[in-house]
């Protein structure tokens, strides 16, 4: 059928018009060979401009389309609708980009006409070669995989899982709640954090439709959208999760005390412990790395177990229950899923590397999350503020921006140092309200709703607010009352002076970063990761949950520093996500793939190792390769690769790229 | 063997360093470094010059490089000063093509050309990673057991960042020290300024930062200091009477250049290192080990 | 798409000196004047010089005596956040203000430095005792006995040469004929 060709070119407002002179590129647009009807509009992306599309469909019977506007990123699938509402295939829609390339990177009028008039040429000679096509469509399976049990993950797992579809919720660490549970208290409404957070815990560890499983890791993902296999590796505890009560036994009688992780190095574990009180599942765990009897066991000896024996001499019973297995092997289970959400959350900078700021060399200088394991009840102080030689602290300097904000650690501002660093001041104004609290900032950044007022009643609160990053952290005295202390230099900007504050204590407000594994993570869960090493996301400011790959989402910090409601907010955005595609029971999938023209492949196999999706399959008794049509993307590598010439992408055949490729140059 | 352009700047060659240029040369026969002269350098204008007409500075400097490209060796100088200021010219050519137009232009009027190949490494950089501790080790022959030394490094040979070491807590001297026999006190300002060329027009000023780097270095043990900037010696060795006078403290630490403590390490004689030019008097910390 | 920017204001003067760029980055942390051994000796800390450059300040900025304290020790430069080249800056002001004629009469630093390039453009190198004598009368002859002292010893221990050392003519000759460029090229820039 002779195609009849309809070119629409958009002035989005003064975006295109104000650059490109969109008259002159549609009376050129008429003049190209096929083109039925050349038209302009203010906005094609509106109402009345697809009507003008659908209306030139059906009056002119057109079966091309071409519109030159913004990206295909913003509106293709806008346009394809468009087509195909008015019966035309969707696939017989070609966009040219005479915006981001084109009038917004172009200063001269006229050139940037010529050249909106060659992109314009291309997509007309390209859209003569399309071809209709049809997407698949595939069943999607309800269930979901959560990764990660902090809030982010716990939230998700509980929307998602209230509606009745099963969810697998996987957990690194023995216990579920994340950082979260580390906290003392939220900004900035002073929530204890284990409060609110351990309802949630507890309905997690309850739910019919929950599978938690902790101390556990993903070790591969395979599949599509829709239908996902993953492989889950769950880590030997060495405990019976059916026998063990969480009675804590055990943990008294092992002889072995190591640093707590919990606790950020300011307070001891046992090799066989339970995570900290309100952990879920509160059970028992054994640390292989440090338990007496299994790294005995290496040397084949059998030593220790005083968790199982107890100590007879005392008449102490070891674990009553039976609960401790030493012969627990590690499991690996696969489950299938529709969706996957990401939620692993970030870790803390570790301000070692700042050699000015003292950590690690001096007591008595703190991270974040040292303090608040220090503030919280149950944390190795009891809650108490102390120094490390026992007494109370005369002074505390918090310090704002430490590895964020900083061209030589991490360039981003953490977003929620500013809030958290407050809320330090007033516990510290609160559990030694004779101590001088102060704190070094460079900007207040106190954007969510209750945060500025949050500020106010801190500075009534009668904290020395100093606007200066802080330069050092020495223990060097050049006065009489700075010795035996450490005193923080900074400028105070807004006097114009260079201070030094002496002070018994320094909370370092240390950066959200990326967390260690994030490389392996994201090769996993096919991330990309940005500039600043976490997690792209599909579109930054209207797609923020989504990523490239569908199906998949990320939430929480692991895509960008939040505070808790955006957390939240985010993980319930995702389970709405998916679960809209499990309502909806089935998933459109792109046609725009490759395909191998089985008597022209040689079976050489060059492409399925270079497939990045896994969707090259030999058949070994045709010993030819096959695409799976669901997997693959359509990315071209096995196109270009195949030395037959055997693999075509559809919708990207040579021909189409070469008339478009003669259309810009012509 | 291995070759290298030497530079040594006006204070090693033949200004108040000399035993530093001295002992390098020295250090160097044992370890089986050659140093090429460079003919006719000139001098590299240090902060002054870059203070005050900062294309002019950039053009001694890339006089100097221009003239060494042409043996196409590393440059290596002992003097942390030269080091900045040769190091900096060499990187900002590269990123500020106007600078490096002018500067081009200024070197065609004497008859060169630089084309931005030579690398500038510091004496200290060139003995501890080209040479190595080990080979170092390998030629003591005067162990320095139980010597108390605290390692001054000062500030430009760190700052700003070319590579070499750590800009705030360097342990490359440290390391040095130890495979001499000696032991590194520790320091905590061994990479803060002695006050530099401004102990000329602003004294008191410049006092003030050598005594709290000669207390730091005493009051963590130290019997004496090493330094790897010919300023640096000079400050904290010849101005320590006069650090006594006005803060009226009793300092009588003996400064040496870190390869005047290596030559005598290896055995080499007192003439051949300059001990003798040291203000403050070595014999009575270094006696023991003879 | 460039962005024009006008070329005639005082940040726009600065940004065009190789080092000077940074002055619009600055978050005004004060990281540069908390590390600055004489920031307190300073008229202007330097993370106010900033500030004032960015207003435009001109001639406060060039006539300030802070500059001159700067030791070069570039502790501020290797801890700024935004990486600015703090030292590099003072540099660049400290020309200007020469250039301008503004350097500050209340401190020798200038003077110091000009009769240190007055030496090593005519020799090509720098005699020791020649510059320290020569800058001492200079300055204030009765400071001359105050250094006798640390001079003498430095003659007694052989640090002292009378003598300077000097290029050849050819080289004095090649190094003029490139510093009298730079000088005609106008300095930076």
């Amino acid at each position: 059928m002779e195609p009849r060709i309809g070119v629409y070119i958009c002035h989005c407002g003064s975006n295109i018009a104000g650059i490109v002179d969109c008259e002159k590129v549609v009376e050129f647009a008429q003049g190209l060979e096929s083109v039925v009807v050349a038209r302009d509009y203010k906005y094609m992306c509106s109402d009345p401009g697809q009507n003008l599309i659908k209306d030139d469909i059906k009056n002119l019977k057109l079966n091309r389309v071409v519109v030159a506007s913004c990206s295909p990123r913003m509106h293709e699938p806008t346009f394809r609708r468009a087509c195909q509402d008015a019966g035309l295939n969707q696939y017989l829609f070609e966009m040219a980009n005479i915006r981001e390339h084109c009038s917004w990177v172009h200063e001269d009028r006229d050139m940037a006409t010529e050249k909106a008039k060659a992109l314009v040429s291309a997509a007309v000679r390209r859209v003569y070669l399309h071809e209709p096509l049809e997407t698949k469509e595939v069943p999607v399976n309800p269930n979901v995989l959560v990764v990660g049990g902090g809030i982010a993950g716990i939230q998700a797992a509980l929307e998602f899982a209230d509606s009745g579809h099963q969810v697998y919720l996987v957990e690194k660490e023995p216990s579920i709640g994340g950082h979260m549970a580390m906290f003392d208290k939220t900004f900035p409404t002073l929530d204890c954090a284990a409060c609110i957070l351990t309802p949630k815990m507890t309905t997690v560890g309850q739910h019919p439709f929950i599978q938690l499983m902790t101390y556990s890791e993903v070790e591969e993902v395979s599949g599509y959208v829709g239908n996902f296999k993953v492989k889950i590796k769950q880590k030997a505890r060495y405990i019976n999760m059916d026998k063990c009560t969480g009675c804590g036994r055990c943990q008294e009688l092992c002889p072995t005390s190591v640093l707590s992780e919990f606790d950020c190095g300011l307070g001891k574990r046992k090799a066989i412990y339970i995570p900290f009180p309100y952990a879920v599942p509160n059970k028992a765990v054994v640390d292989p790395e440090n338990c007496r009897h299994l790294k005995g066991l290496a040397e084949g000896k059998d030593v220790c177990r005083l968790c199982q024996k107890g100590i007879e001499k005392k008449g102490v019973p070891g674990c009553e229950a039976e609960a401790i297995d030493f012969e627990q092997k590690d499991v690996v289970v696969e489950v299938e899923v529709g969706n996957i959400i990401v939620a692993t959350g970030f870790q803390q900078f570790d301000p070692s590397v700042i050699y000015q700021y003292g950590y690690g060399r001096y007591d008595n200088v703190l991270t974040g999350l040292q303090f608040e394991r220090m503030s919280n009840a149950s944390g190795p102080t009891g809650g108490e503020v102390l120094l490390a030689d026992g007494r109370k602290p005369e002074s505390i300097a918090i310090l704002h921006c430490v590895g964020s904000r900083d061209e030589n650690y991490h360039k981003y501002c953490s977003r929620v140092c500013c809030m958290y660093s407050l809320k330090y001041s007033h516990l510290l104004r609160e559990k030694v309200p004779e101590a001088a609290v102060y704190q070094l900032y460079i900007d207040m950044r106190c954007a969510g709703s209750g945060y500025e007022e949050f500020y106010e009643r801190l500075q009534k609160e009668g904290v020395n607010f100093v606007r200066g990053r802080a330069g050092e952290i020495t223990n060097l005295a050049e006065a009489p009352e700075e010795e035996g202390k450490l005193i923080v230099i900074c400028e105070d900007t807004l006097v114009r002076r260079k201070r030094r504050i002496p002070v018994d204590m320094v909370i370092l407000s240390c950066a959200l970063e990326p967390r260690a594994d994030a490389d392996q993570v994201a090769r996993t869960f096919s991330l990309s990761r940005k500039a600043d090493g976490f997690f792209l996301e599909r579109h930054p400011k209207l797609d923020p949950v989504a990523t490239m790959t569908d199906g998949i989402f990320i939430v929480g910090c692991c895509q960008s520093p939040k505070d808790i409601p955006d957390t939240v907010a985010q993980a319930s955005a995702a389970a709405a996500r998916a679960l809209a595609m499990v309502s909806k029971g089935k998933v459109e999938i792109e046609a725009a793939i490759a395909v191998v023209d089985e008597e022209h492949c040689a079976g050489c196999k060059i492409c399925i190792d270079l497939c990045p999706y896994k969707a090259i399959s030999f058949d070994e008794e045709k010993k030819v390769s096959r695409i799976n049509e669901v997997l693959c993307k359509g990315c071209g590598v096995c196109v270009a690769a195949c030395p037959s010439g055997a693999i075509t992408g559809r919708h990207f055949t040579a021909d189409q790229i070469m008339a478009e490729i003669e259309g810009v140059l012509v | 063997m291995k070759y290298y352009t030497y530079f040594p700047g006006c204070s090693s060659s033949e200004g108040g360093a000399k035993a530093y240029g001295w002992s390098t040369r020295a250090v160097s026969k044992v370890l089986d470094i050659e140093l090429v002269d460079l003919d006719d350098w000139n001098c590299c204008g240090s902060t002054p010059y870059s203070s005050v007409e900062e294309l002019a500075s950039f053009c001694l400097s890339a006089r100097n490089l221009a003239l060494a490209e042409k043996r196409g060796l590393d440059l290596v100088t002992p003097c942390s000063s030269c080091y900045v200021i040769l190091n900096k010219t060499n990187s900002h050519l590269k990123q500020y093509p106007h600078l490096k137009a002018q500067v081009d232009e200024a070197l065609a009027a004497g008859g060169l050309k630089y084309n931005g190949t030579v690398r500038v490494r510091h004496l200290l950089d060139v003995l501890v990673n080209d040479i190595g501790y080990e080979a170092i080790a390998a030629k003591v022959k005067r162990h320095l057991d139980g010597l108390k030394v605290a390692p001054y490094y000062g500030c430009q040979v760190v700052r700003p960042r070319f590579g070499f070491d750590h800009p705030e807590f360097p342990n490359s001297l440290d390391k040095l020290l130890v495979s001499l026999g000696g032991e590194a006190v520790p320091f905590p300002l061994k990479t803060r300024c002695c006050g530099g060329s401004l102990i000329i027009p602003e004294e008191a000023l410049a006092l003030d930062l050598i005594g709290k780097i000669l207390n730091s270095a005493l009051s963590n043990g130290a019997e004496c200091l090493i330094t790897v900037c010919p300023l640096c010696q000079t400050n904290l060795d010849a101005y320590q009477s006069r650090v006594n006078q006005r803060f009226k403290t009793r300092f009588n630490l003996p400064v040496l250049f870190f390869t005047q403590l290596m030559g005598f390490a290896f055995g080499l004689s007192e003439e051949d290192l300059g001990l003798k030019t040291s203000i403050v008097p070595v014999e009575r910390v270094l006696a023991k080990y003879l | 798409m460039e962005i024009r920017r006008r070329a005639d204001t005082f940040v726009d003067e600065i940004c065009a000196i190789p080092g000077g760029e940074g002055v619009r980055l600055c978050i005004q942390c004060g990281t540069c004047t908390a590390s600055c051994p004489h920031a307190d000796k300073m008229e202007h800390t330097p993370s106010q010089l900033i500030a004032m450059v960015r207003a435009g300040m001109r001639e406060e900025v060039l006539s300030s005596n802070a500059m001159w304290y700067c030791l070069s020790c570039y502790l501020c430069t290797v801890r700024c956040p935004r990486g600015i080249k703090q030292t590099d800056l003072m540099h660049a002001l400290e020309c200007l203000s020469v250039r301008e004629g503004l350097s500050h009469g209340r401190t020798l630093t200038p003077a110091m430095y000009r009769s240190f390039n007055d030496f090593v453009y005519s020799l090509g190198s720098l005699p020791e005792f020649g510059f320290m004598t020569w800058f001492t009368l200079l300055t204030n002859p009765l400071r001359a006995f105050r250094m006798l002292p640390v001079a003498w010893k430095l003659f007694r221990h052989g640090r002292l040469s009378i003598r300077a050392r000097r290029l050849t003519p050819e080289g004095t000759n090649q190094l003029r004929a490139i510093l009298d460029k730079a000088e005609s090229l106008g300095g930076v820039p």
